[in-house]
């Protein structure tokens, strides 16, 4: 990457130098259980072009690492941040789409013409890159390095060449001038000289009767636009017109290799990480979801955070303007686990899914949707929901999750994060029990921390590692769609009649309104 | 350009929107007839009669102007008609130019060329007329109508636009001067003049170093490129063409429109002396001053379907609000009533009115309330109608307009028809607005008779002592009986003494 005497590696604005890690290729395990799936493509909607999937498909490993991207996320929300970033991406999307043109046209002096407008855009697209991030009040390593090199790169020898001469040939170029004559279908192509405008002198004569008019009668006309092979034909006439100039176009258009810096390349794509999921932040803000930086630790699994909120379901809900219920959490002591057990009502899933997806979005380096946090950065997110049946599977559902648990016990360390929601349901209660509270115990003596959603009350209470939550019945607001969780001793209480109160099921609420609605 | 023969300064707008209650005031005061009548068959006549009176003036100098102007084309009807004939026309002609006014530059420019061919062609007609004949015209609208035709349209100017459509049907071919654009694109196209042709140089206008190719007529992409540069190239000169045409034609159009209606009094007055009616030019007063004088008024309404001499009245009603009019069944209340409607709108739309003589203030607007048929929609009561109706005028109506009631609210019985009807006058005419009530609720008439208002005026249809209607209206005291037992009578025969009340 050292060119022209400076040194230095490129920084990347992803990852502290030196800690790159190797990309996931695909799609982890538990995007689909948690829906991360569909907040990666929410995100990456409208950005398919920088190719931004593999970044959210590879969460951090380390604190280190997770805080140099806070850094730079934050520093991007600074005021001014977004305008720069948002600039410089419209100006290298304009100097692509020239790129792309080149191969599109035969004609050499439009393939020339398309080169020079990339070449020319790129300079002016650093040079404002430059000047915006210096002027902001930048404090994270990542964008202080980047703009430690841009300052380096900019005054390189290299660029400035390339600067000055797009400039000369834009503005030489802007100058030519040149007729046309169409008779029939001949087209003379000569040097212009100077004959009267007719257009005005036509506007002039009829002007006491255009006077007030706005009608536009081309309103709904529409050049063509592309260039064509008539145009290629005259432009050819027109630089034999002035063939000193378009020597030096062609020239310049010899260096269109490597005429961009990879760092700077690189940049443009890995600063729309950040901009893809701050967008998705900013949509989600709106209809009411807080979102906070996680403190963050590799050690210490007392994690605690307060008004957090599924990622996924506020996603959805935000399309009817609504707000996602909340939840707050704080571990003490030994407490890995989290027993969830309540109403089948979505509040248990939705918890279960929140836990995870914070943990999984705090490794990214990105706000989580809670109003504070204090999470861990797991090695991996491990998820067990229940599956579809299928007709192929001869093992039976319970063996086929019994194996699916084996596997993941085998792959998941004491850093990890495992999410089971209703899992061994289709067996007696008995068994559900016993299966549980070994698995339980399993993952107790791993040491990671889990969430378990169950209807079985007794897996509650089993040892000082597990916290027993109860989702709640509310007494009635039907704007909410989900049940607030809350630490709760399981009880087993029947959720029947309360779920009857709240859609006016019971006896006398149904009787009355049978008989409102006779006398209508 | 404008001709202002409507307005002292606007257009007559055919397209502008009738006020709400147009529609009750065309049924009730018969507004049709008198537009048909003035129409003689012509559509645009009867739309332009029916604008100027739905949608009347209301400073006495813009009626003082259009009643001048009436007075030149009464004067002169046959050039009038010669002038509307021209406009007509040269809408009509240049409705039928072939092409849009839409899609390429070039497909505009060639509608716009034809459409000014045939416009020029009838500038010059007008030209013409005007050269000829405006000696005889001496109204302020007329005159400056026909100085403007001559100054705007002088013969260079006319032989000027004919200069520039020929040169734009581009014979020599079309030639732009053009720059580059983002990229070498081809961009900043000019339309230019080429320059004299000199015969040493026969190429054109280029000098050394220009080249050219020919398109292959088998080249479509080819050939619609070429038209694409064509289009570019013309797009200016094609749109100003075309709102040259649009301008002009728009002229014709407004110019038809405002002569249509002086076509139409021209008509009408023709048609009423033919019934030997009497007309005269009305004296607009100023709004506010609550003048109305009227002598031999009649309904011309009523004049064209009997095809001879009405009964006209005669009303002093100066510092009048309210004009109560009782009497006699089929004595000439509701005739009457439309009499003084129509009079007081054909003053506010320039024209002479039905009478000897006719003075009035300028009202915003007239309203009409008068009895309507049950609704067949059955969707409500008769009396939940009539409210809703004047609920409705209740909404628009402005101090200073005219309210015309007949028969309003005798749908319920004659306590509460009083009672809704007494309340509705005294609020309307607190409010400044002038309020003529035809009733058969002796109630009410005789409530308002007792409280004298110096503001009102008590008229009867006068009925003589042997059951003849003369359908004049008199001033007097209501009467308890409206006379019915005549109508009974004239039907039945002889009947039973005075029933005691």
């Amino acid at each position: 990457m050292s060119r022209d005497g400076r040194a230095g590696a490129a920084p990347s604005v992803l990852y502290p130098p030196g800690a790159r890690p190797r990309l996931a290729e695909g799609q982890p395990a538990c995007f689909k259980d948690l829906n991360l799936d569909q907040v990666v493509k929410a995100a990456l909607a409208g950005r398919e072009e920088y190719d931004l999937a593999q970044f959210f498909y590879s969460p951090l490993q380390d604190e280190a690492s997770v805080r140099y991207r806070q850094e730079v996320a934050r520093d991007l929300e600074k005021p001014g941040a977004e305008e720069v970033v948002r600039v410089f991406a419209k100006q290298m999307r304009q100097v692509r789409v020239h790129l792309r043109g080149m191969a599109e046209v035969e004609s050499p002096q439009l393939k020339q013409g398309r080169f020079l407008e990339a070449a020319w855009g790129y300079c002016s697209a650093v040079r404002a890159l430059l000047g915006g991030l210096q002027r902001l009040d930048l404090a994270s390593e990542g964008l202080l390095g980047f703009v430690a090199y841009l300052r380096d790169y900019a005054g390189s020898q290299q660029f400035s060449r390339l600067t000055t001469e797009a400039d000369a040939l834009r503005r030489q170029l802007s100058a030519v001038e040149y007729s046309v004559l169409i008779a029939g279908n001949r087209v003379t192509v000569g040097r212009f000289r100077s004959e009267a405008d007719l257009s005005r002198l036509v506007s002039t004569a009829f002007s006491k009767f255009t006077e007030g008019s706005t009608t536009n009668f081309l309103a709904d006309w529409k050049s063509q636009g592309e260039p064509n092979h008539v145009h290629a034909q005259i432009l050819e006439r027109v630089a034999r017109l002035y063939p000193e100039l378009f020597g030096h176009l062609e020239r310049f258009y010899g260096r269109r290799d490597d005429f961009m810096d990879a760092a700077v390349v690189a940049f443009d794509r890995e600063v729309q990480f950040y901009r893809a999921y701050a967008a998705l932040v900013a949509r989600l803000a709106a209809t009411g979801t807080r979102f906070c930086y996680p403190e963050v630790s590799s050690a210490s699994k007392q994690v605690a955070f307060q008004g957090g909120t599924d990622i996924a379901l506020a996603l959805v809900l935000a399309r009817y303007g609504e707000t996602a219920v909340s939840n707050d959490i704080a571990l003490h002591a030994n407490e890995r686990i989290l027993v969830v057990t309540g109403p089948n009502q979505g509040g248990k899933t939705t918890f279960a899914r929140m836990f995870g997806q914070l943990h999984y979005l705090a490794g990214l380096g990105v706000p989580v949707p809670a109003e504070r946090a204090r999470l861990f950065v797991p090695d991996q997110v491990f998820t067990h929901f229940e599956r579809e049946e299928t007709l192929g599977n001869l093992q039976g559902k319970l063996q086929d999750e019994l194996l699916r648990v084996r596997d993941i016990l085998a792959k998941a360390s004491e850093r990890s994060v495992i999410v089971m929601n209703e899992s061994f349901s289709s067996t007696t209660l008995s068994d559900s029990l016993f299966i549980g509270a070994n698995i339980i115990a399993k993952i107790t003596e791993l040491g990671a921390l889990a969430v378990y959603v169950t209807f079985v009350d007794e897996l509650a209470s089993l040892s000082d590692a597990t916290v027993s939550l109860v989702a709640e019945v509310p007494a009635g607001d039907p704007g909410l769609r989900t049940y607030k969780v809350v630490r709760k001793h399981a009880d087993g209480r029947a959720y029947a009649a309360a779920l009857a109160k709240k859609y006016g099921l019971t006896f006398s609420e149904l009787s009355q309104r049978l008989k409102e609605g006779a006398r209508k | 350009m404008k001709p202002n023969l409507m307005y002292i300064d606007a257009d007559f707008d055919l397209s502008a929107p009738l006020p709400p209650q147009a529609p009750a005031l065309s049924q009730d005061l018969g507004l049709e007839a008198i537009c048909a009548a003035m129409a003689g068959g012509d559509r645009l006549v009867f739309e332009s009669a029916k604008r100027a009176l739905l949608l009347g003036l209301s400073e006495t100098g813009e009626i003082v102007y259009r009643q001048q102007v009436l007075s030149d084309c009464l004067a002169h009807p046959d050039i009038v008609h010669q002038l509307y004939r021209n406009a007509v026309e040269a809408v009509e002609e240049e409705r039928r130019v072939w092409g849009l006014y839409s899609g390429s530059p070039l497909s505009v420019l060639s509608r716009a060329l034809g459409a000014v061919e045939v416009l020029v062609a009838h500038l010059r007609e007008l030209r013409r007329t005007a050269d000829e004949e405006a000696g005889k015209f001496s109204s302020e609208g007329f005159s400056r109508f026909f100085k403007m035709v001559s100054s705007e349209l002088d013969d260079g100017y006319l032989a000027e636009m004919e200069a520039y459509t020929e040169e734009l049907k581009f014979r020599n071919g079309l030639l732009l001067s053009g720059r580059l654009g983002e990229a070498n694109s081809l961009t900043g196209f000019v339309l230019r003049r080429p320059g004299p042709a000199s015969p040493r140089r026969r190429a054109g206008p280029f000098g050394r170093g220009s080249s050219s190719f020919e398109i292959s007529s088998r080249d479509d992409a080819g050939l619609r490129a070429l038209d694409d540069l064509r289009a570019r190239g013309t797009s200016t000169v094609a749109n100003a063409l075309a709102q040259s045409a649009e301008h002009v034609r728009h002229f014709f159009t407004v110019l038809a429109a405002e002569l249509a209606f002086y076509v139409g009094c021209c008509n009408l007055a023709k048609e009423l002396a033919s019934k030997a009616a009497h007309w005269c030019v009305p004296e607009p007063v100023t709004e506010g001053k609550d003048v109305l004088r009227a002598e031999g008024l009649y309904d011309p309404g009523l004049a064209l379907r009997l095809g001879g001499q009405v009964v006209g009245n005669d009303l002093s009603a100066d510092g009048k609000r309210l004009v109560m009019v009782t009497g006699a069944n089929q004595g000439g209340k509701s005739t009457f009533l439309r009499a003084v409607g129509l009079a007081q709108m054909m003053m506010q739309a320039g024209m002479f009115v039905p009478a000897a003589r006719f003075s009035a203030s300028v009202c915003p607007a007239v309203f009409t309330h008068f009895k309507r048929e049950e609704d067949p929609t059955m969707k409500r009561g008769k009396l939940d109608e009539e409210l809703a109706r004047m609920s409705a005028i209740a909404s628009e109506i402005k101090p200073g307009c005219m309210l015309l009631c007949n028969e309003s609210f005798a749908s319920t019985n004659e306590r509460e028809g009083s009672e809704i009807a007494r309340q509705v006058v005294k609020a309307m005419t607190a409010a400044h607005i002038k309020v003529f009530f035809v009733t058969h609720l002796f109630e009410l008439a005789k409530g308002l008779w007792d409280e004298r208002p110096s503001d009102a005026v008590f008229l009867r249809a006068e009925r003589l002592a042997d059951g003849r209607r003369t359908f004049r209206l008199v001033e007097g005291e209501p009467l308890p009986t409206s006379f019915g037992q005549d109508s009974y009578r004239a039907v039945f025969g002889p009947a039973l003494g005075p029933v005691a009340r």
